[in-house]
């Protein structure tokens, strides 16, 4: 058999986990191949190799007949595959609507707008997302995102399909309508090789080939029927248990229901549950009665409907409608008692992953306020019954999910309570840890008559339940037994039950029959014809360009950031930061009392820095009131002053400073001496001697291009280049951080898009928002602080548009470091901010520095924007004076654009 | 009684998180250690190399003694010019100051008839602006009085004024800026520990977790104040006495005890605003954002970077509100004019009023914010 991806000896860690171990294998091309296995095995690292999203790390791999460790053949290559990560919408834009998307892979792929809008319309109709093109992807639901997602990787007729876990979470109508989908495109396209990964067995069954997965290396493979025989098993999921090895099967055993005995207690009842989120009614009048003791199970797709129920139920979340009892009493958030009834474990881990095992079932323990001695009995029971003992002092995110599903249990069973509230307790557990898991909540049912509300989306869970609801869209389908629901519309399997029952109240879109010409024709011949994609695209760049754009206007948060910081935090620096010292208080100590002490103190009186307060009447008071901060001048003129004076004695005269601001003392003392310097010359003057003969020199002293020396009008100058800086780089630093985080940026990885097109494409939109900011700041400082610009206004738009770009290019630098968005937004703040107000000349010119400050201050950006932007503003300077700072900004870009390219990889490691 | 004992767990458990959260704790080391250290060295505010270029069109050994008296740290050896490249370069900004020395300079001197010199300050400078023009003709002076002999030329003035600076009497600028970056880091902290603490309880989805607990919102949001205050009043201890006290050798005023209770009472604010900023986020990134965007206006508007006097009366009022605002204040009163109880009482129960508002403000917040 001729195959689309060969490995050899393929490992892949990630630390000290070995995520892949050695694996040889061949893949089988133009077939549908499944990888089974619970989560945590490596089936989406394998997946994501071979795609070229991550990068290899040990072994050889072939994939479509050329080598994956090498960059040309990956570019080749990639338009001939596609890859659909895990996870509803993972690589989607939520913001986008349905044909944004579609357009964004589209053009991505060099389709010109013919093209693509053909290609959406056959894609989107056979889909059946036709009606839906202009809905935001994050306002779908979660089969409607899988299809989306089918689409986007469809739209450049692939070779090689990847599909991780596409359907998990996704209610089983639209699971089916999926495949079918799948299976259509494949008849049209029977060279197509699709590779899927998946936990649900019964969904593998009708692969072609299977690759079974444990523990990062092969169990077995082969077509299903080979691996049914080989293990003698009637189900995958048996065959699935039969291959792992012996010591991780040896405690299982089948498992045995009881029958219950009914009580007439009724411990959980709702009437016409209600919840609604703005316009969304999530839960739409559910009834239900669980009597004492029952495995009550509500079987729906992600977002039906069930976690909301259970968070009411819990006094989590207030309902708008209807009532809910438990023990006959109504659910009340502010009882604390019935709270000790309840245990609850919600659908993703929950507990404190930074303790122990131990200190949570501490924590949870004492609040509780269990009594020590019965918690230390209580604490052994539970760490036998579900095998704990050897984890106790280990940190719950080190463990694998079964043990931490059973922590979780463990945690809400240990104040004994009477109903369990459980929510999709089971996700992404191995087969055999989840009937470990069943096996314990059956004891608790049936021997200590505990009710146990559960929530799945596994129907072979569900049949074990001693009832259940179907849900769907916030409503209860049906209730009963899962036999009587299969009797009710004679189907064999809970599945095709549930099935039918979503038919009847089918809101999904149908897609098209099958009667239709099939969608793309000439699909085939394209996809091989298409050739390779050129090395530089700028359709690929505007492409990453406008989708940026939009995001960013429709990111409430971020635009907000972006208008609102800069101009609050231009009035807040502007009003802030001020260099003058005015109404500064005094007091005299006056022991002399004279007529010309006073006069004396006239000149301090009169002077618009000074504001007197009373006199002061002693030194205690003096030192009093300096310590309160009452005064920050003393001044005390000696006893007999004015007669010392007159015979030439040379009294002096002492002032007090408070020094705890040394900066504000520093001024204050050069007002001191001004203000005496005055009072010799009016002195000299009185007594008719030639002032020259006091001062022989006369020293003319002007302050240029700020005659009063105003803050205002020097800092308004520096705070733009301040602003430009920070906000810009912050905002361009979480833009690629957040596709990061978020997971789209794995369509940089397997798309043709270079970096340097990913990266100038992320920079121009803040480019556009820089210079939007820069037209408000100007604006702000004429009309508001009364600041105008004195030299050409145009010039200092050219200078600020090379300064955003050096500042968004620095953003885009950090973010290349930088993997999360708290990391990058504390390490902007310091990589902007710091260089910016203290190397830079903002307070301080840069001269005044040494060493490596200096040499910060000389090479970072905001200094020579700084300089112009102080030239054009108060010193009405022009080109011919500025143009080496212009000069330096200019060469500042391609060196920050240079080291970010070195910074981004290609594929995640 | 139950309460406080729940308040008292959860409040060990934040404690216990915090210490296996490596980022935070090099956060905090850092902030209280090195930053203080930097922020203590920085650059005074009194002319500190300033660039001045000088025209000496007298060339005469008087006009030389001037040119010679400028020197380093307080100025950069002067740039000899002449009166063309002298405006060009104020203009480019490679000179902050510019002295024109006229011809015949000394000969006027000798002769006793007054000679203009003419001093340009490129205002645009302003943080030199003013000192450095001042030092420059007090240099002048000195030197053109030392040229004639004198060489004590105050000793013949009528009247002398001696200015002293109390509280710092060298008005060293490390000593001011050490202990203001402790109360910047103590705020900065507060609101940072808090309201991480928040959203990742959100983020982990523990906080529903304990909602369905016997424990109530207000047992929560105590937990998180007293055990992430008690963090940051701890580091601040240590670093008081270790780095400011001890390293920078900045000597203290007042009672440490007395500004530490201050310090408590204003971590009771903060913290409170911690978790309500916490609440509001819906996610880290956000919160980082808002964070930035209330810390730049407390740092700056506060009265611990320039002084609250000179800012616009209704820039003033508005801080009132803020609980830095009296923490700076606080402070300054007990670190460097050593105050006491009776001195900072008002500043006390400031903290105390807007720190009790700010709390139950929170919490009715997060109490919404749950549900």
């Amino acid at each position: 058999m001729k195959s689309i991806a060969s490995l050899t000896g393929i490992s892949l860690r990630y630390g000290q986990t070995h995520a892949l171990k050695a694996l040889t294998l061949e893949i089988p091309a133009q077939c549908m191949v499944g990888l089974i296995g619970p989560d945590g095995v490596g089936k989406s690292s394998l997946m994501a190799l071979i795609a070229g999203a991550r990068k290899l790390q040990q072994g050889a791999l072939q994939v479509l007949g050329g080598d994956m460790a090498s960059t040309e053949h990956r570019r080749l290559t990639c338009p001939r595959i596609a890859y659909m990560p895990q996870g509803l919408g993972k690589n989607l834009y939520p913001t986008l609507t349905v044909r944004e998307n579609l357009e964004f892979f589209g053009r991505l792929f060099g389709q010109d707008q013919q093209e693509r809008e053909r290609r959406i319309q056959d894609l989107t109709r056979s889909t059946g997302l036709e009606a839906f093109t202009e809905r935001p992807a994050g306002k779908l639901s979660g089969g409607m995102k899988q299809k989306l997602g089918l689409c986007c990787a469809l739209i450049h007729d692939p070779d090689l399909l990847i599909l991780d876990e596409p359907t998990t979470g996704v209610d089983p109508l639209s699971r089916n309508q999926f495949w079918e989908l799948i299976a259509r495109i494949r008849t049209q396209r029977p060279t197509m090789s699709v590779l899927v990964a998946t936990a649900y067995m019964d969904e593998a069954q009708n692969f072609d080939w299977l690759i079974a997965m444990d523990a990062g290396a092969v169990l077995a493979e082969g077509p299903p029927q080979r691996l049914l025989e080989k293990t003698a098993s009637a189900t995958l999921e048996e065959a699935f248990i039969q291959l792992l090895p012996q010591e991780k099967r040896q405690d299982h055993h089948e498992l045995h229901i009881p029958p219950r005995t009914p009580s007439s207690d009724i411990a959980i009842e709702a009437h016409g549950l209600t919840k609604r989120f703005g316009n969304f009614t999530a839960v739409d009048h559910v009834d239900f009665r669980i009597e004492r003791g029952e495995i009550f199970g509500f079987l729906g797709s992600n977002g039906c409907g069930k976690s909301t129920t259970m968070k009411m139920l819990t006094g989590l979340l207030p309902f708008d409608e209807g009532d809910a009892l438990l023990f006959g009493q109504p659910v009340d958030p502010n009882n604390l008692a019935t709270r000790r009834r309840v245990g609850y474990m919600s659908q993703a881990f929950s507990l404190y992953s930074e303790l122990t095992v131990r200190q949570n079932l501490d924590l949870h323990a004492r609040l509780f306020q269990l009594p020590e001695s019965r918690y230390a009995i209580r604490r052994e029971q539970l760490f036998s019954r579900f095998q704990l003992h050897e984890v106790a002092d280990q940190l719950p995110e080190r463990l694998p999910l079964g043990i931490r599903q059973r922590l979780s249990l463990a945690v809400a069973v240990l104040h004994e309570p009477e109903i369990l509230i459980l929510d999709e307790p089971t996700s992404g557990v191995d087969p055999i840890a989840r009937d470990h898991f069943w096996q314990l909540l059956i004891e608790m049912s049936r021997q200590q008559g505990v009710t146990i509300f559960i929530s799945t989306h596994f129907m072979n869970e569900a049949l074990r339940c001693d009832r259940i609801s179907l849900m769907h869209a916030g409503q209860v389908l049906d209730s009963d037994t899962p036999q009587a629901l299969m009797a009710k519309r004679s189907f064999q399997t809970l599945e095709e039950t549930f099935i039918a029952y979503l038919e009847e109240v089918n809101d999904t879109p149908q897609p098209a029959s099958g009667n239709e010409p099939p969608p793309t024709p000439v699909a085939v011949e394209q996809g091989h014809g298409a050739g390779a994609p050129p090395r530089f695209s700028l359709r690929r760049l505007f492409s990453y360009a406008r989708r940026e754009g939009m995001e960013l206007r429709r990111d409430p948060i971020r635009a907000t950031l972006a208008l609102a910081g800069t101009l609050v935090l231009m009035f807040i620096i502007g009003y802030g930061i001020t260099m003058d010292v005015e109404e500064l208080s005094f007091a005299v100590l006056d022991r002399d009392q004279t007529t010309t002490s006073q006069h004396y103190t006239l000149n301090l009186t009169g002077s618009r820095y000074f504001s007197e307060q009373p006199p002061l009447q002693s030194y205690d008071d003096m030192e009093q009131r300096l310590q309160r901060g009452a005064i920050s001048l003393a001044v005390e003129i000696p006893p007999n002053f004015g007669r010392d004076l007159k015979r030439g004695h040379s009294p002096e005269v002492g002032f007090w400073i408070d020094g705890a601001m040394p900066s504000r003392a520093n001024t204050i003392q050069g007002y001191v001496q001004g203000i005496h310097t005055t009072y010799l010359q009016q002195l000299a003057q009185e007594a008719g001697v030639n002032s020259t003969s006091l001062a022989p020199i006369d020293i003319a002293l002007r302050y240029r291009y700020n005659p009063d020396v105003q803050s205002l009008p020097a800092m308004v100058p520096a705070v733009i280049p301040l602003l430009l800086m920070m906000i810009p780089a912050m905002l361009t630093a979480l833009g690629v951080v957040r596709e990061k985080e978020l997971g789209s940026i794995t369509n940089f990885y397997v798309t043709p898009v270079t970096r340097l097109e990913f990266l100038a494409g992320k920079q121009l939109p803040y480019v556009a928002m820089g210079m939007f900011n820069f037209l408000l700041l100007v604006l702000l400082s004429i009309f508001i602080f009364g600041v105008p610009i004195k030299g050409n206004l145009l010039l200092l738009a050219l200078g600020a548009l090379l300064y955003v770009l050096c500042a968004t290019g620095l953003g885009l630098l950090i973010s290349s470091i930088f993997s999360s968005q708290i990391a990058a937004i504390f390490g902007t703040a310091i990589v902007t901010l710091v260089p910016a107000v203290q190397f830079s000349g903002m307070l301080h010119p840069i001269s005044s520095l040494e060493g490596a400050s200096w040499l910060i201050g000389h090479l970072y950006p905001t200094g020579h924007f700084l300089i112009i932007s102080r030239g054009i503003f108060s010193k009405a300077l022009g080109f011919s004076d500025l143009w080496p700072y212009f000069a330096a900004l200019f060469v500042t870009i391609p060196i920050v654009v240079a080291l970010s390219l070195a910074g981004l990889k290609k594929q995640e490691r | 009684m139950r309460a406080l004992v729940n308040i008292l767990h959860l409040g060990l458990k934040e404690l216990r998180t915090l210490i296996r959260d490596p980022a935070m704790m090099v956060l905090i080391v850092y902030a209280f250690s090195l930053s203080i250290y930097s922020s203590s060295t920085r650059i005074p505010e009194t002319p500190h190399r300033a660039t001045i270029a000088i025209v000496d069109e007298d060339r005469s050994p008087a006009s030389q003694r001037i040119v010679d008296a400028f020197q380093e740290p307080y100025f950069l050896p002067p740039t000899l010019t002449d009166a063309a490249q002298m405006d060009r370069g104020m203009d480019r900004g490679r000179f902050t100051f510019t002295l024109n020395i006229p011809p015949d300079f000394q000969h006027d001197l000798i002769r006793g008839t007054q000679t203009t010199l003419q001093l340009n300050v490129d205002a645009t400078q302003v943080s030199q602006a003013f000192t450095g023009a001042g030092a420059i003709q007090q240099i002048i002076n000195e030197e053109v009085s030392r040229f004639m002999g004198n060489d004590d030329a105050s000793s013949q003035l009528p009247v002398q004024a001696i200015v002293r600076a109390v509280f710092n009497p060298n008005l060293t600028e490390s000593w001011f800026g050490a202990v203001n970056e402790i109360i910047n880091q103590i705020t900065m902290l507060s609101i940072i520990l808090t309201g991480a603490a928040v959203i990742r309880e959100r983020e982990h989805g523990t906080i529903e977790h304990l909602l369905v607990m016997p424990v109530t919102p207000f047992e929560i949001m105590a937990a998180k104040v007293w055990s992430m205050g008690l963090v940051v009043l701890l580091a601040a201890t240590l670093s008081l006495y270790g780095i400011v006290e001890g390293w920078l050798q900045v000597p203290l005023h007042g009672s440490i005890t007395l500004f530490l209770f201050g310090a408590a009472l204003h971590l009771f604010a903060t913290t409170s605003m911690g978790i309500f900023l916490g609440t509001i986020a819906r996610s880290m990134p956000q919160l980082g954002l808002l964070i930035i965007l209330i810390l730049i206006p407390l740092q700056i508007l506060s009265g611990g970077m320039t002084p609250r006097e000179s800012m616009p009366d209704f820039v003033q009022n508005i801080m009132l509100l803020a609980p830095t605002t009296h923490f700076v204040e606080l402070g300054q009163h007990i670190l460097f004019r050593g105050a006491g109880l009776w001195v900072v009482w008002p500043q006390l129960l400031a903290l105390m009023t807007i720190g009790g508002v700010f709390f139950l403000f929170a919490l009715s917040r997060l109490r919404k914010s749950m549900s």
